[in-house]
């Protein structure tokens, strides 16, 4: 830890090593079978998710208790979204974004415990979940209206004359979105942990050990909130392609 | 003092990266700036347009995110 520095030297090394990839048990290399610390942690975020979410309600109470209540909350809030956004006929697809949203909120929140890992703050995760968003919502696209779907990169709201040039720049938006929607949450994640860190590491020297301590809390207090916020941006942005989608011409 | 001038250029280059947060912090207080100046003119229509306004953030907040990526890249892959 960056915080165990007895000399009083500063010890930044260990910044970056939170998000390194390790064997569960033994040595050796890491093949793709190898039990490591993603696959722990991905295992306790399904955990978290179905304590929240089946044990927790498991009363069905018509008056309900503190743990049902967190799950009625998060799940009306999901639903308004996605009623909001997408309309009524984005509803169907409901299930998928409340899973993800669940999914990145746990592994944020998760993430944040002290030596915890955080399975989002990898690409290899993050980009996983935004190309299956995108291929996801292309295909409901292609499916549901078929040609009429390339609506949307031809703007008819637009003069006829710069519409090609507008077509040309809606069709590179479009294959753009999955790697911001990816690099969005995982850059947040590394850049936040990493900051945590940074502010830890300054704690090694005693005459601004307390300001780094405060720092720390703070951070810690804000990463808090982005982990929130950052799983709340991810499933709306999902609302927000699935409505491009189903209603392609703007 | 020895040292390679291309470890140099790179950590040169990675500092400038910095310039890009400004660029964000700039887009991304301009986006709740505008959305408090909007809210407090009418505060009734406020509450449904938060959702806008978290992607408006976002949007903002990814091109800062990107050029932390260009910093990571030119440390580690570079």
């Amino acid at each position: 830890m960056a915080t165990e520095a007895g000399d009083g030297g500063l010890h930044f090394d260990s910044v970056l090593s939170q998000f390194e990839v390790k064997r569960l048990f033994g040595t050796g290399p890491v093949e793709w079978y190898t039990p490591t610390n993603v696959t722990l942690w991905l295992f306790l975020i399904i955990v978290a998710t179905a304590a929240l979410l089946i044990w927790g309600t498991r009363g069905r109470s018509m008056v309900p208790n503190r743990s049902q209540s967190m799950a009625e909350l998060t799940y009306g809030m999901v639903h308004k979204m996605v009623e909001d956004i997408s309309g009524k006929d984005g509803l169907k697809y409901f299930p998928y974004i409340m899973t993800l949203f669940m999914f990145v909120l746990f592994a944020n929140f998760l993430g944040l415990l002290p030596k915890a890992f955080t399975v989002t703050s990898h690409i290899a995760v993050t980009g996983v979940l935004a190309f299956s968003v995108f291929f996801t919502v292309t295909a409901i696209g292609f499916i549901k209206h078929g040609a009429h779907f390339l609506d949307l990169f031809w703007v008819r709201s637009a003069p006829l004359a710069i519409r090609p040039v507008l077509a040309v720049i809606e069709v590179i938006s479009y294959f753009v979105r999955p790697v911001s929607h990816s690099i969005r949450l995982a850059g947040n994640m590394i850049a936040g942990h990493a900051v945590i860190k940074v502010f830890a590491a300054f704690a090694g020297i005693a005459a601004v050990a307390p300001v780094s301590i405060l720092a720390v809390v703070g951070m810690y207090a804000f990463e808090a909130l982005v982990a929130f916020i950052q799983a709340y941006v991810f499933a709306i942005l999902t609302c927000v392609y699935l409505k491009d989608a189903l209603h392609p011409s703007h | 003092m020895e040292g390679n001038i291309g470890e140099l250029g790179q950590y040169i280059g990675v500092g400038l990266t910095a310039i890009g947060m400004g660029g964000a912090a700039i887009g991304v207080g301009n986006v709740a700036g505008n959305f408090l100046a909007g809210a407090l003119r009418n505060p009734s229509a406020a509450a449904g347009q938060t959702a806008t306004l978290f992607i408006g953030m976002a949007f903002a907040e990814a091109l800062g995110i990107f050029s932390f990526l260009v910093a990571l890249l030119l440390m580690f892959a570079v």
